[in-house]
């Protein structure tokens, strides 16, 4: 690969690719991150029963050190980010009429070039004289994802020791949770589209052997089978797009049959050396896989039934590994799909289409939940959109830091609601839940911290990420303009609708499960230490991570405070595409902060006020009115009713599309099968008899039939003879052996 | 030119290592027997690397003590199972396989 990618100057025909192969140690062997987990499951594998702990200190242990493995990593790529200035790794590319460049051009550097990539590969195999290879890119966004995926997966890995203690799966339990942290680890640092595949692969096998956890019963193993065959769906499209980049790549490298390399892909996109119809092409296929990985509209059935899962397991997969590696993988072959979708200067398209349709659907079908734990699965898939809308109004880094924010409320929101359901041995919050508030106090405030920052009120994380988001749709514009990429005002709407909705099923999620009495049996008691120390980690996060990010110009706030995360995650690269920023807006955020508050107040009136009245006047806790819209209304019943149903789409899937093509197809074929075919067969059948009569008299008798009895006896004669030679002894069989070869080495020695 | 006599020896274990294969009825010697064989490959392929001055002979014959160590493994555990069963190592009373 080194010869082939040639050092050149600037001006030389060589493209710059935005990455360097020096830089520090840690950036350079970033590689040993995944490794660790990755040993850890081998290990649990291995040796994990003979454990004392069974396996978990082993996990612990080792993810741990990936995860200080990883802040280190964070510090030395802050450093590098603004003090490094080494060389530039340059492609030769093919001359624009098709001709091949002087391919390897003269060495040289530019200095100063920060915010550098570091690449680091080894060869992986060579077919012919195509080489492939693995290795690793460091650059922003996967540093900040290496410490997302380690914190969240070493406080999973605490949490599950209480979580699913006494368990008769404990130890392979959290083999799986390591090598799922592995799997998605290596697919954050990834250095070409094959290793990313295989480590897309990786993911959506732990994440079916850990939904199915607990197989014995039908619906978990069902939920594990509809996750895993759902992301096939998109998977298919993650192979053709990898493949079509694959050519196109190839096409514009001289002397290249076709190149996998990350970098490379997005750096030729982004100087318009690709086929924008490829582009675009592959752009569409990826999308179908992100829609199956992260749950996007149309593909998000599996996610809410993949709550059958152990509730760490959940937490793991909607915070950091599984559901986030779509919108990641957007994020990295971002110069692919800001070229193929021609992000910059629209006002719609797909992908900000499919991200802005499935924020709106989540949110609505997260109001009809009852169980807890669906109520989260479907905010995930309404913040999923969200990230996704963001990338495809060309906030991407609003949307990176969305998936940092959201990480850690969500996880503290998964982790509360387990703390929940493990004290009442129930998920359903209208049956087995309610006034847990005086009964789990740190488990309540955890969870309604966690809620305010989904939510999204300031100061807490969620707000600074999705007023990033709102701006960087650049849909303000009639409000003053907030700049961005294009005017997506229609994906401003559907986000500010959305955090509405959020903001009000988030205050019926908390009425239910910490309000009102308690509606189970026996008395629930507040969670052991393992479990609430990464509670409080995780919402003291959630407080605090917004910080991070404070708009350009906030007050009060010295202006090298501002702006940290998008300074050291967006890269300022070739094979990042020139993205513009939107401009923070006072009015947009108090226009927000207000819609969001009068989510709340719509939904407390109903719950703290209506309910609890219409709860004291029953003399029973209740969970919703019993003269409600949906019994007033008709029309309102159906909307209920609608979403209940899931909007149907279980039913076109397994009805209409699988039970279509069997149901008319199948008749149709029978149909076919009886009048057409079976008509010609039968007539050809019939003259068949005549002719077959006529035949076998004259001739299959006497001829054929002496030919084959014949053949018949001398076979069954030679059998006979020859089974005595089959004495079954060992050194008979020898004795034949050797015979033959030396007759064999006669006939050599005779003939040569 | 001392070839000739290493190639001798080779031969005369291989021919000694064939009969016991062929001859002896205790499942311990025909695998020691096969030892011999292996051994007498060996002896030819050292001495050939040593007259042509190459490593190549000398690298297989390492090989192949590797491969035999494991195959002796492999053999002794299946005696042993034969002797478990059966009481007896004695070649010639197995032949359930028999046409």
């Amino acid at each position: 690969m080194t010869d082939l990618l040639t050092l050149a100057a600037t001006t030389a025909s060589g493209l710059s690719l935005g990455i360097t192969e020096g830089g520090s140690w840690l950036l350079r062997n970033a590689w040993l991150i995944p490794a660790l987990p990755a040993l850890s499951f081998l290990g649990i594998l291995f040796f994990g029963k003979r454990m004392p702990r069974g396996g978990s200190e082993l996990g612990i242990a080792l993810v741990g050190i990936a995860f200080v493995l990883s802040l280190l990593t964070a510090a030395a790529w802050i450093d590098h980010r603004d003090n490094f200035e080494g060389e530039e790794v340059h492609r030769a590319v093919a001359a624009a009429e098709g001709h091949a460049a002087e391919g390897h051009a003269t060495e040289g550097h530019a200095a100063g070039h920060p915010s550098l990539a570091v690449h680091n590969t080894v060869t992986w195999f060579e077919l012919n004289d195509v080489t492939f290879t693995a290795g690793t890119l460091v650059d922003g966004p996967a540093v900040m994802m290496l410490v997302v995926v380690t914190l969240v997966s070493l406080l999973v890995h605490v949490y599950s020791t209480e979580y699913v203690a006494g368990d008769q799966r404990y130890t392979h339990f959290f083999a799986f949770l390591s090598l799922f942290t592995a799997s998605m680890l290596l697919l954050v640092v990834s250095e070409n589209t094959l290793q990313l595949l295989v480590s897309w692969e990786l993911v959506g096998v732990c994440s079916f052997v850990l939904i199915g956890h607990w197989w014995e019963e039908k619906p978990n193993s069902d939920a594990a089978l509809k996750a895993f065959l759902t992301n096939r769906v998109g998977d298919m499209g993650l192979i053709v797009g990898v493949t079509i980049l694959f050519f196109t790549v190839g096409s514009a490298l001289p002397g290249q049959f076709g190149s996998f390399s990350i970098a490379e892909t997005n750096a030729l996109a982004g100087a318009g050396r690709l086929s924008h119809t490829a582009l675009l092409v592959a752009s569409c296929c990826l999308m179908a896989a992100v829609m199956s990985k992260s749950g996007q509209f149309l593909l998000h059935t599996w996610l809410p039934d993949a709550m059958a899962g152990p509730t760490p397991v959940s937490a793991l997969i909607h915070a950091a590994t599984m559901v986030v590696a779509g919108v990641f993988m957007i994020a990295r072959m971002y110069g692919v799909f800001f070229e193929g979708f021609s992000i910059g200067g629209s006002s719609i398209n797909l992908m900000a289409l499919i991200g802005g349709l499935t924020t709106l659907v989540g949110a609505c079908l997260a109001f009809v939940q009852r169980d807890i734990k669906k109520v989260l699965a479907y905010s995930t898939i309404s913040q999923l959109g969200y990230m996704v809308m963001a990338l495809g109004v060309g906030a991407w880094t609003a949307a990176l830091f969305h998936l940092f924010t959201h990480a850690f409320f969500k996880a503290c929101l998964f982790l509360g609601s387990g703390a929940a359901a493990h004290a009442v041995h129930s998920f359903d919050m209208k049956s087995d839940m309610g006034g847990l508030r005086k009964h789990m106090p740190h488990t309540y405030r955890t969870f309604v911290i966690g809620s305010i920052a989904l939510a999204g009120l300031p100061p807490l994380a969620g707000f600074w990420s999705k007023d990033e988001i709102l701006v960087g749709t650049g849909g303000w514009g009639l409000f003053g303009g907030t700049g961005g990429n294009g005017a997506y005002t229609f994906m401003l709407v559907m986000g500010v609708t959305t955090a509405a909705l959020t903001a009000a099923y988030m205050t019926r999620c908390i009425y239910l499960t910490f309000f009102g009495e308690f509606r189970g049996h026996g008395t629930p008691h507040e969670s052991g230490p393992r479990i609430v120390v990464p509670l409080w980690i995780l919402a003291g996060l959630a407080i605090v991570a917004g910080l991070l990010n404070l708009p350009k110009g906030f007050p009060l706030v010295p202006g090298s405070l501002q702006e940290r995360f998008g300074h050291f995650v967006e890269p300022v690269a070739a094979y990042f595409p020139s993205i513009s920023h939107g401009t923070p807006s006072w009015s947009l955020a108090i226009a927000s902060t207000l819609v969001v508050l009068s989510g709340i107040a719509v939904a407390g009136w109903y719950y703290f006020v209506k309910v609890e009245a219409a709860s004291k006047a029953a003399g029973e806790s209740l969970t919703e009115l019993p003269d409600g819209l949906t019994s007033r209304y008709p029309l309102a019943k159906m909307g209920h009713t609608f979403l209940v149903q899931k909007y149907y789409l279980d039913h076109l899937y397994t009805d209409i599309i699988a039970g279509g093509t069997k149901g008319p197809v199948a008749a149709a074929a029978y149909k076919v099968d009886q009048d057409v075919i079976d008509g010609v067969v039968n007539a050809a059948g019939e003259n068949a008899v005549k002719a077959g009569n006529l035949v076998y008299h004259r001739f299959d008798q006497l001829v054929v039939d002496g030919i084959i009895n014949t053949s018949g006896r001398a076979s069954s004669g030679a059998g006979g003879e020859l089974r005595k030679i089959q004495t079954g002894k060992v050194q008979d069989y020898a004795a034949i052996l050797f015979a033959a070869a030396t007759v064999l080495a006669g006939i050599l020695i005779v003939i040569v | 030119m001392l070839l000739n006599q290493f190639l001798l020896l080779a031969a005369a274990l291989f021919a000694i290592g064939v009969y016991g294969v062929l001859a002896r009825r205790n499942g311990v010697l025909v695998l020691m027997s096969i030892e011999l064989i292996l051994n007498a490959v060996n002896i030819n392929l050292v001495a050939f690397s040593a007259v042509r001055a190459t490593v190549g002979g000398e690298i297989f014959a390492l090989f192949i003590i590797a491969v035999a160590a494991a195959e002796v493994g492999v053999g002794l555990a299946m005696v042993l199972l034969l002797y478990r069963n059966r009481r007896s190592i004695d070649l010639a009373g197995i032949d359930q396989l028999r046409g």
